[in-house]
């Protein structure tokens, strides 16, 4: 129990997937202008990338390592977490047709979005079991989606500021980026 | 409907004092000076040089920067003077002079200029600074002088010797030694009193109100108090974790900042906890010994959020109306 909480607040703080592991950082910067969207994509990825760490758990221990092809495994990762994200997207645009109109572009992107694969790997590679797979994907889910709102109510809060041109939009976006993850390296050490 | 939920204000009857920015920057400058005296007094003339550099870097930065925009800067505003003094009070005494210059240039430029200038920012510039020192050289702002020693001896703070020696190294600090500043640390974390002495008066002027402060030492004290109930032999006292670090400076100081704390009564309360609350996460759970700096700078990116998801009730105000 105590393992798993701490798993749990491993993922979400001390190695958050976009500020100490830098995964995931387009949605990061794309869609976090507005609070609701930014809300809307944490959740299709929270739901994608908790889905996604079974599966590929699935995948390598069932098929990837009996018929000997682990090193298929980025490609067949990659394939599995499109796919789902294709089913996420038809299930969305019947069930939840604003917030599919909402996300936009973004929906279709989460098929990019290295977090997932990338967290998908990680949990391999730390040989976690299967119940790890899944604490540890939804939980590295909720680090990205703590660090796209915070980072979006920021940026609305942005909007009132005199920020100069040479500045405006992306580059300070950048900025507080940074200063984002420095204040994170704080929870450095919690976990081992 | 967007610009007029923008431009939302207060209703009157609008009261309107004489205090302008520039005269409460120096003020609160003013204020710093029992706090100030006892870091000289304590550490020598490395604490006046240390002082003087920062407070020079920072004006003269912004000075350089206000050359160059088509806006207005008003250098001598007091603000990059008070960011200078709070860095000063952020370092050791003994911090290289290449380093306070690093920490200045990170303070005006990244941690304000960049935003738009006073009253602009999101983040406090001094913790950004800090924050940004403290990562990058860990050893320079680690390795603290003693105060009253001899030249050139350092030691480590009570927090960082609680974090390596763990709770018997520390059987000989008393607690009269933690609140009037006879430990070592950087020069603003050495006297709990007198820098509430100064904050008296911040608070007679409403410059500050009780709400950061009270929740975030509180927070501090209820934390500490309840690990040091479970496990004495591990976990320090209460009145050792607010006393020790920077619990007095940037509950009063830093947390407090006018432009990078909430607006409103509950947002108030909920940044106090947050502040103290990965205080103490830090300094019981996390590498570093002190976690002051890291909370604060957190609880800055929450204020959004806050300002936004706990308004004032105003007068004549109804639920979704």
């Amino acid at each position: 129990m105590a393992e798993m909480a701490l798993l749990i607040v491993g993922a979400i703080f001390v190695n958050n997937v976009v500020f100490t592991k830098f995964l995931g950082i387009c949605p990061y910067m794309g869609v976090s202008k507005k609070l609701d969207t930014a809300a809307g994509m944490s959740m299709a990825v929270a739901f994608v990338l908790t889905l996604a760490g079974a599966i590929t758990y699935i995948v390598q221990h069932y098929v990837l390592v009996p018929v000997h092809i682990e090193y298929m495994q980025t490609i067949v990762f990659i394939l599995v977490i499109a796919s789902l994200v294709q089913l996420v997207e038809i299930v969305m645009k019947k069930t939840a047709p604003a917030l599919y109109k909402a996300l936009g572009i973004y929906l279709p992107l989460i098929t990019t979005n290295c977090a997932i694969l990338g967290i998908a790997i990680l949990s391999v590679q730390n040989d976690f079991d299967f119940l790890q797979t899944v604490v540890f994907s939804f939980a590295s889910a909720l680090g990205f989606g703590l660090a796209l709102v915070l980072f979006a109510g920021i940026r609305e809060a942005l909007d009132l500021r005199q920020v100069p041109k040479a500045f405006a939009g992306a580059p300070i976006a950048m900025i507080i980026a940074g200063i984002l993850a420095m204040a994170f390296m704080g929870f450095a050490g919690m976990v081992k | 409907m967007e610009v007029n939920r923008l431009l939302l204000m207060d209703s009157s009857p609008l009261g309107r004092d004489g205090d302008s920015t520039k005269k409460i920057m120096y003020t609160v400058i003013l204020t710093l000076l029992p706090a100030l005296t006892v870091s000289v007094w304590m550490f020598g003339w490395n604490a006046v040089r240390v002082l003087a550099l920062t407070s020079i870097f920072t004006v003269a930065v912004e000075a350089l920067i206000a050359r160059f925009v088509s806006y207005r800067i008003d250098f001598m505003d007091g603000s990059a003077l008070l960011t200078g003094i709070l860095l000063a009070m952020n370092v050791p005494a003994n911090a290289p002079w290449w380093m306070l210059l690093v920490g200045a240039l990170v303070a005006v430029v990244i941690g304000k200029q960049v935003f738009g200038g006073l009253g602009q920012n999101m983040f406090n510039p001094a913790l950004v600074a800090r924050v940004f020192l403290l990562i990058s050289f860990p050893v320079e702002m680690t390795s603290w002088p003693l105060p009253g020693a001899v030249d050139g001896t350092t030691g480590a703070t009570p927090l960082g010797l609680l974090k390596t020696e763990g709770l018997g190294a520390l059987a000989g600090t008393h607690l009269t030694d933690l609140a009037l500043g006879q430990v070592g640390g950087s020069l603003g974390e050495v006297s709990a009193l007198a820098l509430l002495l100064g904050a008296l008066v911040l608070f007679y002027k409403k410059y500050i109100t009780w709400e950061i402060p009270v929740t975030f030492i509180g927070t501090v004290f209820v934390i500490a108090a309840v690990f040091n109930g479970i496990n004495p032999q591990t976990y320090a006292g209460p009145l050792f974790h607010i006393f020790t670090g920077g619990v007095f400076l940037g509950a009063l100081y830093m947390a407090t900042d006018m432009v990078t704390s909430p607006l409103t009564f509950k947002g108030k309360l909920l940044f106090g906890f947050g502040c103290g609350f990965f205080t103490m996460l830090i300094r019981l759970f996390g590498s570093f010994p002190e976690g002051v700096s890291f909370a604060i700078l957190l609880m800055n990116a929450v204020v959004p959020l806050l300002d936004k998801y706990f308004p004032d009730k105003r007068f004549g105000m109804v639920k979704n109306g």
